[in-house]
């Protein structure tokens, strides 16, 4: 933009700020990785502010074996990709039929869906929590015989409350791509089911896989709803279960941390690999002008 | 899928009309637009908006919760009433969500849009540099509050590097419950600030380059640039960082519950709905209304992205 020698020194200086903020930002991360790989001993015997006299994965062994952490792993993907995947599935849905066609109350439900997605877990919770206690299911789903503190009511409420974002994104998403695609659809004689599966729902790969990896980052990392709906802790996600590592009297706290960092290393891999998808998923909800 | 032929027979007949008339659907292409739209609304109104209403309503009851729907007795506005009269975790908790919205909307919001601002520049290491911003949006905030436990607990980073090694001059700064507030909004902060830079940063990618042209040729300094001409353009962006730190604000529950269950200093709204309802006592009604307190007070942000976003459409 403005070049000029007073642009370039206030470059120069603008950069150094970054470069310090930056390593400031990450600096707690590295702390927790720092620590997770110091047995407990040596911190107490020198402090955790001192040179590490002894590095190893040791505390990584005993938090996925010993404390059978890898099961939270399973109950995480257990929740998370079937959430993901109908939510997906029912939000393109909707997003299809108010982008596609002119109904009265194409804005409206819209509204309602956007809303929704943004009204503050607590109000809705009470009722769920009656609900589900309340709910009868199949004894296969669940031994107690009701839906709460089963994965599957997890999964229905996550589905709920992120369809109403999901659509909201893949609706503005459809409404950027030519209706003169479906309308060569429709001079074929498409059905509506055709239209949908066959024409829009190829066009709208990119959208669900920017939203994909986003949300299931926010699934992964929920812990409200973990907390809440699942009582036995060996049902929970990983993000809610961590909290098992954190002893009533007594925590091990280089344990902890790399039962953190086991937590956020599959976030950190997605975010890495996918970053693209995972930017443009925030931002495609947020940005229409 | 398997009446595709009839369909296919019974569209084409349809097409011509359909052209000219708008929609006319066969019988099979009704039920699918029923199914597509009906299946997922009537799965979020009944997980999401019939649930907020009951809570609401129940917001002017009594119910411990144990006893069936039919020991839910009606008290009116007695709930809201003691909430603000005897309840004492309520004002504290009041005053940190102001704080916790106060503190956004004036150091970590501006914070998060300068960094957008210096980021858009695309000097060297900006690559490094957002990924830097960005990491802490990827962590839950639960893991967010271990990681940054380890920087502020008595024994931690902070409390070493000061040179208070023992446990008697150490600060305790989740402990002490004039200093904790501060501590957890640095930590949310963190957050924060990423996710305002994320999106006013591709906000200023889709501003109009010949705005920056313009006014460079007027010779107008960048930051003179960004003050008067993009950051007024990009009010749409504006009013979406505006209800977003406003709603987060509201909302915030996982950090303080993950550092001390959100007591002694760490009151906030969210948790003591939570409290009223798993807490030592059931109290569905007060936490209801605690609920809806919290839902009038995301009313008006709520309102105001849906009209940012949906004005064009009417």
């Amino acid at each position: 933009m403005v070049t000029g020698k007073s642009s370039k020194v206030g470059n120069s200086i603008a950069i150094s700020i970054l470069f310090v903020f930056s390593l400031v930002w990450m600096f707690p991360i590295f702390w927790t990785l720092l620590q997770s790989l110091r047995p407990y001993g040596d911190v107490l015997k020198y402090g955790s502010v001192s040179w590490p006299h002894t590095l190893n994965l040791h505390n990584y062994w005993t938090a996925l074996v010993q404390s059978q952490m890898w099961k939270y792993f399973i109950n995480s993907f257990e929740v998370a990709v079937p959430a993901v995947l109908i939510t997906l599935f029912l939000a393109s849905m909707v997003a299809f039929v108010v982008s596609r066609y002119s109904f009265k109350f194409n804005v409206g439900l819209l509204m309602l869906f956007t809303a929704g997605n943004l009204l503050p877990p607590q109000l809705v919770f009470i009722p769920i929590f009656r609900l589900y206690i309340h709910t009868w299911v199949p004894n296969f789903i669940n031994s107690d015989g009701v839906l709460y503190n089963t994965q599957l009511g997890l999964i229905l409420i996550h589905v709920a409350l992120q369809m109403g974002f999901a659509t909201f994104v893949l609706s503005n998403y459809l409404k950027t791509i030519p209706k003169e695609i479906s309308e060569s659809a429709l001079v074929d004689g498409a059905s509506v089911w055709k239209h949908y599966y066959v024409v829009i729902l190829p066009l709208l790969r990119p959208a669900l896989a920017s939203l994909g990896v986003l949300m299931t980052t926010w699934i992964y990392n929920d812990f409200f709803w973990s907390v809440a709906l699942l009582s036995s802790g060996d049902k929970r996600p990983i993000t809610a279960a961590l909290s098992n590592l954190q002893g009533e009297f007594f925590t091990d706290y280089n344990l902890l941390a790399a039962g953190a960092t086991l937590a956020f290393i599959p976030t950190l891999i997605v975010f890495f690999t996918l970053r693209k998808q995972f930017v443009s998923g925030l931002t495609l909800g947020s940005t229409k002008g | 899928m398997t009446s595709s032929t009839s369909t296919k027979t019974a569209a084409a007949e349809a097409t011509p009309r359909r052209r000219r008339r708008g929609h006319n659907f066969t019988t099979t292409d009704r039920a699918v637009l029923s199914g597509l739209v009906g299946g997922p609304t009537i799965l979020h109104i009944l997980l999401v908006w019939i649930p907020a209403l009951c809570t609401v309503a129940l917001s002017f009851t009594y119910w411990d919760g144990i006893g069936g729907l039919n020991e839910i007795h009606w008290v009116g506005l007695k709930n809201y009433q003691q909430i603000f009269t005897i309840y004492q975790d309520f004002k504290p908790a009041v005053r940190n969500n102001v704080l916790w919205l106060g503190f956004f909307a004036i150091i970590a919001t501006p914070l998060g849009v300068i960094l957008a601002y210096y980021i858009d520049k695309e000097l060297k290491g900006t690559k490094f540099f957002q990924t830097a911003f960005y990491l802490p949006m990827v962590l839950s905030l639960a893991v967010t509050g271990i990681v940054w436990d380890y920087i502020f607990r008595t024994n931690g980073f902070v409390n070493s590097v000061m040179g208070n090694t023992d446990a008697q001059t150490a600060v305790s700064w989740f402990g002490d419950p004039h200093k904790n507030i501060w501590i957890v909004l640095i930590i949310a902060s963190w957050r924060h600030i990423g996710y305002v830079m994320l999106l006013y940063l591709a906000g200023m990618k889709s501003v109009d380059p010949s705005l920056h042209e313009a006014a460079a040729i007027d010779g107008a300094t960048s930051w003179y640039t960004f003050r008067k001409v993009i950051f007024p353009s990009l009010r749409p962006v504006n009013v979406i960082i505006i209800v977003i730190t406003v709603i987060d604000s509201l909302r915030a529950f996982d950090l303080v519950y993950i550092i001390n269950r959100g007591r002694n200093g760490l009151q906030l709204l969210g948790v003591l709905v939570y409290d009223n309802i798993f807490g030592e006592a059931t109290r569905i009604g007060w936490g209801s209304a605690l609920a809806t307190i919290l839902f009038a007070l995301s009313i008006i942000p709520i309102m105001l992205y849906l009209y940012q976003t949906f004005k064009k459409d009417k």
